[in-house]
């Protein structure tokens, strides 16, 4: 065996995944129940070996900034936290987007609203996909459903980020930060050398040579004919986004007359939902979004023509389910079924929603 | 084969680190496998449980409503989780925590009086050891053998002198459970 398997954490696969795909720095605060993040990032010292900065900041505000600050010089850089933590961090988020600047934001949610609770919760979807920050702008999300897509999602969430000049956020919940599975992490891969990144980041603030005009990173113009260009630009970007970079997973669902749609730690629950189902003769299928934005609208819009209805799945109370329901466009029924505030429903459960609501 | 777990007991009596172990010498056995705790207010003090899950194929939810297995360690949990064991399935208790003796009879249950035998063998901190031995004796769904190396991965170097005497505490384990 080349690469060797490893049992850990979700949020430790983070930490892992972030020093091996070139890091180079990271700046977060802690919070239940995403710790160990920060907490592997400091026990394996990576300023030592690949000379990948790690900072606890004083704040989740102070550590957005770090962020904003690192990715307008052209560097790797990363923040992570909790749902509270998140909406701490939302001002700079929108400054990062409206400034285009490639970044790594990792949320693993909580219960909320406020301080919530610690247990697993998805009830950061809107402020995910549809904002969350002030402004017309999106974030490229990435829901892993396994410790090894938090490992795996990482550097995809970095190659996205620097390939569209946009921050992207793996969006996660406590049951994916704190479960064990088996992982094989990436390979090594070097931080750039400056050289590096002046030639694939030539909007970058590392100084002006005397060869080209100065780099401003700013979100900042008050002509509001050159700032609705700026937006049109955006929207364009994001249109290219939604065109190229929309990922899912089906899981029985080609002779699938029910459709779950779940995504994260949500979509591993109806997974063994459907099993159980399907054993009891229920022809349902999992739909798992990977990218919550760009949504997977066309591929769930194809099965309206297939299914008899759709069963949004998600730990909140009903977020998701209105994409679901715009990719339908009304052509079957689409209900939601949640649970709230760090609870966590079970696979029965799911089959009693399915039951009840859509069949 | 999938064996889906929970072991479930009191916050410092091993519960999280047993099922590590166990998720852990399923790695070395080349399945897959999970480990949910529940990591709330439990973790601080209070009651603790965790989901292990070993199969030979990709696993679906690490959060389940049944199971083939449950390891139990006080009163509390046996109140939670013995109705959420499988027909069939199996229930192991050490009766140190039990006031009131499980009472289904469709199901397989042992007793294993690990918390006595600790405080004989005078190494209290081998406690969930020998439970461990005791699971693997009724359900031996991972070989000794792979538990010695799970255990050298989990424990940190500088703990590695106790292995022999946590295989110890395994066997005796397997001898005890009843």
């Amino acid at each position: 065996m080349s690469e060797e398997i490893k049992l850990m954490k979700g949020n430790e696969a983070i930490a892992h995944a972030a020093i091996r795909c070139g890091c180079d720095g990271y700046f977060g605060y802690p919070i239940t129940p995403q710790s160990e993040v920060l907490e592997t990032l400091m026990e394996v010292e990576p300023w030592k070996t690949t000379g990948m900065n790690v900072l606890q900041a004083e704040s989740e505000v102070a550590a957005i900034n770090m962020v904003y600050g690192g990715a307008g010089t052209g560097k790797k850089v990363m923040t992570s936290s909790s749902s509270p933590g998140v909406s701490l961090k939302q001002e700079g988020v929108s400054y990062l987007a409206g400034a285009e600047l490639p970044a790594l934001i990792v949320n693993v949610m909580r219960g909320g609203p406020g301080l919530g609770t610690i247990q697993p919760s998805q009830a950061d979807y809107f402020q995910t996909v549809k904002g969350g920050g002030h402004g017309d702008y999106k974030l490229i999300a990435l829901a892993p459903a396994s410790v090894q897509e938090m490992a795996d999602f990482v550097g995809l969430a970095f190659d996205l980020a620097f390939k569209y000049r946009n921050p992207a956020i793996i969006l996660a919940d406590g049951v994916i930060g704190q479960m064990m599975e088996k992982v094989v992490l990436p390979p090594f891969k070097a931080r750039r050398t400056d050289e590096e990144i002046v030639k694939e980041c030539p909007w970058a603030a590392v100084g002006k040579p005397k060869n080209r005009e100065r780099n401003v990173i700013t979100s900042l113009e008050l002509d509001p004919a050159v700032m609705e260009e700026r937006n049109i630009h955006l929207q364009e970007k994001y249109k290219t986004i939604e065109a190229n970079e929309v990922r899912y997973e089906e899981i029985q669902c080609e002779d699938a007359e029910y459709l779950l749609v779940a995504f994260g730690s949500s979509a591993r629950i109806c997974q063994k939902a459907v099993e159980v189902a399907r054993a009891q003769g229920i022809k349902v299928g999992l739909l798992r979004p990977i990218t919550l934005w760009p949504f997977p609208s066309k591929i769930i819009a194809k099965y309206a023509d297939q299914v008899k209805a759709m069963l949004s799945v998600e730990l909140n109370a009903g977020q998701m389910v209105e994409d679901v329901r715009l990719a339908v466009n009304g052509k079957v029924k689409v209900e939601h079924f949640g649970r709230l505030g760090g609870i966590v429903y079970t696979p029965d459960e799911i089959i009693e929603a399915m039951k009840t609501k859509i069949m | 084969m999938t064996e889906e777990i929970i072991i479930a007991g009191f916050g410092g009596q091993g519960v999280l680190s047993m099922g590590k172990i166990l998720a852990y010498s399923g790695l070395m056995q080349g399945k897959e496998v999970t480990w949910m705790p529940a990591y709330g207010p439990e973790q601080r003090g209070g009651t603790a449980n965790v989901t292990v899950i070993l199969s030979d194929d990709r696993i679906s939810s690490p959060i389940l409503n049944e199971f083939d297995t449950a390891i139990i360690l006080n009163q509390q949990s046996l109140d939670k989780f013995e109705k959420t064991i499988k027909p069939g399935g199996t229930l192991i208790y050490d009766p140190y925590g039990i006031t009131k003796e499980p009472t289904r009879k469709d199901i397989n249950v042992y007793r294993i009086n690990a918390m006595d035998t600790s405080i004989e063998m005078n190494a209290p901190k081998s406690f969930n050891m020998i439970i461990l031995g005791g699971l693997l004796k009724i359900r031996p769904i991972v070989e000794l053998e792979n538990v010695l190396k799970g255990l050298k991965k989990t424990l940190p170097e500088r703990h590695h002198h106790l292995i022999p005497m946590n295989e110890v505490a395994l066997k005796k384990g397997m001898e005890i459970i009843g």
